[in-house]
């Protein structure tokens, strides 16, 4: 038991030490892959139990800002393949455990 | 008519008055009367609602055609005009016929990525990124560290970097061009190598030289080649002095180092103000080279030093000969391990030079006085030091006996003088009627030295005799000779007449094996053995370089008997030398 405890907290100081974005793959410009991206850490902040909402809110203010239409994706564990426009992809690591996609494709 | 109740609605008597007006029918008036007021009223209702508009006008109008209608045909129906019969009118504008445009821009580039997000390629990517960033703290905590001591490196560090870009290139660059080299003259090359002349079996003794590479470096056009020598430790570098032989035309001179690895180019280019006249290559330190001058200075270039100018130099404050340098010799190191040579030069001094540190610190070591010095009989008369010096034009030392070394000078004598005595000659040679060009220890005989002149003849000497022991007349002025080292009788000579000598005593006492003319018109000033291949190097007044290989002939070790093991080792070449010159002796004796 307290293996498993002194496990957790490691874990957890782990999550805290590695909180910070680590962008992965994008094709970005620079202005705009910074915005995308604190956006992001904001909306997972945010909604931190709640994938879906998180989503929802990056894909809302990514369609106001750049314009229609953006896909979002937020987990731990997927796989993908995406057709995206050309410099409109995001892809990051964020909170040690969480991956997110963004793109745009209309 | 008494009105009991009025109640408005919308029936209306049909005679009355109103119910007319509305059919159209004139009015009644007791049918005289009624027909006398309508036609009173008549007028008054036109002339009175005049206010009520054109309506009633109209209606006032339509009343009295129809009222004369009415009269004409009383009964006939009547349809009621009023404003509201009303007629229809329209009428239809053009309309512009409509076309369709549509247009279609490109679509944003698409593109597809794929990627897998699991929690272990999340923690690994972390991973990798805590690294970097704990390898970018450390150096910029070492940078900052040696900030201040390193910013001066770091300009260092950059130049270098630069430099050695270059370097690189430039090593890289020599190499090839080598290659090019070793191609464009690969059959000389292949011929330096292996080429044995088969044609010598069937010239008897006779000996060929092939010619090799030529070297020439187009800013030597107008000097002469004044010196030769080959470097003992790199068998392929020769240096080669150039300047010019004629009193009137000094100008510049040069110092031309070549390999036999790239004859196109030399290696090393130290160009001169005044002419060189003799040159040495250290035997150890190869890369420390002795340089004579036509204006009486020696230097010392170091090859490895990067620049143009010479280690060490000579002025006249520091005793540089006053006349023209014939001849530097290196010598072994003294007993504080300087270096040091031995310079011979027309002002009939013979000086050592020692590198000390920075300087070059002479000594006088001889000076040539004419007189001879062992007639005692005008001893007496000349106690007063003879201010006249003999002019040197050559010297060499002994190989073995370090103090022992031989002079020849102007008035065609040589002179055998030792280190100890500055005022004395250990003998005296009656050498030759002209000025001693080049004399000789042989390399392997201690004994034995030849020496060369412009009065056409090659001599032969044993140190302990006074005359010759042989005497060649080549027919043309001698420029230089020299011994070969892997044979203790062959040796060759240069002329005037651009003639090549090669002479193998051990074979053929009186004439040369061969006998070749290399250039016209042009005289050869210098000829050097190679100490390890069968080549020679022959250099001409226009600046050229020729080398040649020896064909086997002239190569030829001593016959054995059949069954005998071949000797080896210069005690054999002794023993050739000792046989010939006993040969020599026995005659002499005989006569004596």
């Amino acid at each position: 038991m307290a293996g498993t405890g002194e496990g957790k907290k490691e874990e957890a100081d782990y999550k805290r030490m590695n909180s910070f974005p680590l962008i992965r793959h994008t094709d970005m410009p620079e202005e705009m892959r910074v915005e995308t991206m604190e956006l992001c850490v904001t909306a997972c902040e945010k909604f931190a139990t709640n994938n879906e909402s998180a989503a929802k809110m990056i894909k809302e203010s990514m369609d106001k800002k750049f314009g229609s239409s953006w896909h979002v994706v937020i987990g731990e564990g997927f796989g993908f393949e995406v057709t995206h426009e050309v410099k409109n992809l995001l892809y990051m690591f964020f909170g040690g455990s969480l991956a997110v996609c963004v793109w745009k494709c209309s | 008519m008494a009105v009991h109740f009025v109640m408005e609605g919308n029936l209306v008597y049909q005679d009355s008055n109103e119910a007319r007006k509305l059919e159209g029918l004139p009015e009644e008036t007791v049918k005289a009367s009624t027909e006398a007021h309508p036609d009173e009223e008549k007028p008054d209702t036109p002339v009175t609602p005049v206010e009520d508009g054109a309506e009633a006008e109209k209606a006032g109008e339509e009343y009295r055609p129809d009222s004369a209608a009415s009269k004409a045909d009383k009964k006939e129906p009547k349809v009621t005009k009023n404003q509201f019969n009303f007629s229809e009118r329209a009428s239809q504008t053009l309309n512009n016929p409509l076309r369709e445009r549509s247009c279609q821009t490109e679509p944003p580039q698409r593109c597809t990525f794929s990627a897998n997000a699991n929690q272990w390629e999340i923690y690994d990517a972390y991973v990798e990124e805590l690294q970097k960033q704990e390898k970018n703290k450390e150096k910029q905590k070492t940078i900052q560290l040696k900030k201040d001591v390193d910013k001066k490196k770091k300009k260092m560090m950059l130049m270098e970097t630069q430099n050695d870009d270059i370097n690189k290139v430039g090593k890289v660059a020599k190499i090839i061009e080598r290659m090019l080299h070793q191609n464009t003259f690969d059959d000389i090359a292949q011929d330096f190598k292996y080429f044995e002349d088969a044609s010598d079996e069937f010239r008897g003794q006779q000996g060929t030289i092939l010619p090799l590479w030529k070297f020439h470096y187009d800013k030597t056009k107008k000097l002469s080649v004044t010196a030769l020598c080959w470097n003992k430790k790199y068998p392929d570098l020769f240096s080669v002095g150039l300047g010019s032989y004629n009193f009137t035309k000094q100008g510049r001179g040069m110092l031309v180092f070549y390999s036999l690895k790239n004859s196109a180019f030399p290696e090393y280019i130290y160009p001169t103000s005044s002419s060189v006249l003799c040159l040495d290559i250290h035997e150890q330190r190869s890369y420390l080279v002795a340089v004579g001058f036509y204006d009486g200075c020696v230097a010392v270039y170091n090859l490895k030093r990067e620049g143009q100018e010479p280690v060490y130099k000579s002025t006249a404050k520091t005793g540089k000969h006053t006349d023209p340098v014939w001849q530097v010799c290196w010598h072994n190191d003294d007993m504080d391990n300087n270096h040091n040579f031995y310079s011979v030069s027309s002002d009939g001094r013979v000086v050592s030079w020692t590198l000390i540190k920075n300087e070059l610190v002479f000594t006088d070591v001889i000076r040539l006085s004419l007189n001879a010095e062992d007639k005692p009989s005008t001893q007496q008369a000349s106690t007063a030091f003879s201010s006249l010096l003999a002019c040197g034009t050559s010297m060499d030392f002994h190989k073995q006996i370090d103090y022992l070394f031989l002079v020849g000078t102007e008035e065609g004598k040589i002179h055998k003088c030792s280190k100890t005595y500055s005022r004395q000659y250990l003998e005296t040679y009656a050498a030759h009627s002209m000025p001693v060009d080049t004399v000789k220890w042989n390399h392997f005989h201690p004994n034995v030295f030849i020496s060369c002149s412009s009065d056409w003849t090659v001599k032969i000497w044993d140190h302990t005799i006074n005359t010759p022991m042989f005497t060649f007349d080549l027919k043309a002025a001698v420029g230089d000779v020299a011994w070969a080292p892997y044979s203790s009788t062959v040796f060759a000579a240069v002329t005037t007449d651009g003639t090549v000598h090669v002479f193998d005593l051990n074979i053929n006492k009186y004439e040369p094996l061969c006998q070749q003319a290399v250039v016209a018109k042009h005289r050869l000033t210098h000829i050097e053995f190679n100490p390890i291949h069968p080549i020679i190097i022959v250099g001409d007044d226009r600046g050229y370089v020729t080398s040649y290989k020896l064909s086997p002939n002239l190569r030829k070790k001593q016959m054995m008997k059949k069954g005998q093991e071949q000797p080896k080792g210069p005690e054999v070449e002794v023993v050739k030398m000792e046989k010939l010159l006993s040969l020599l002796r026995e005659p002499e004796q005989n006569t004596v």
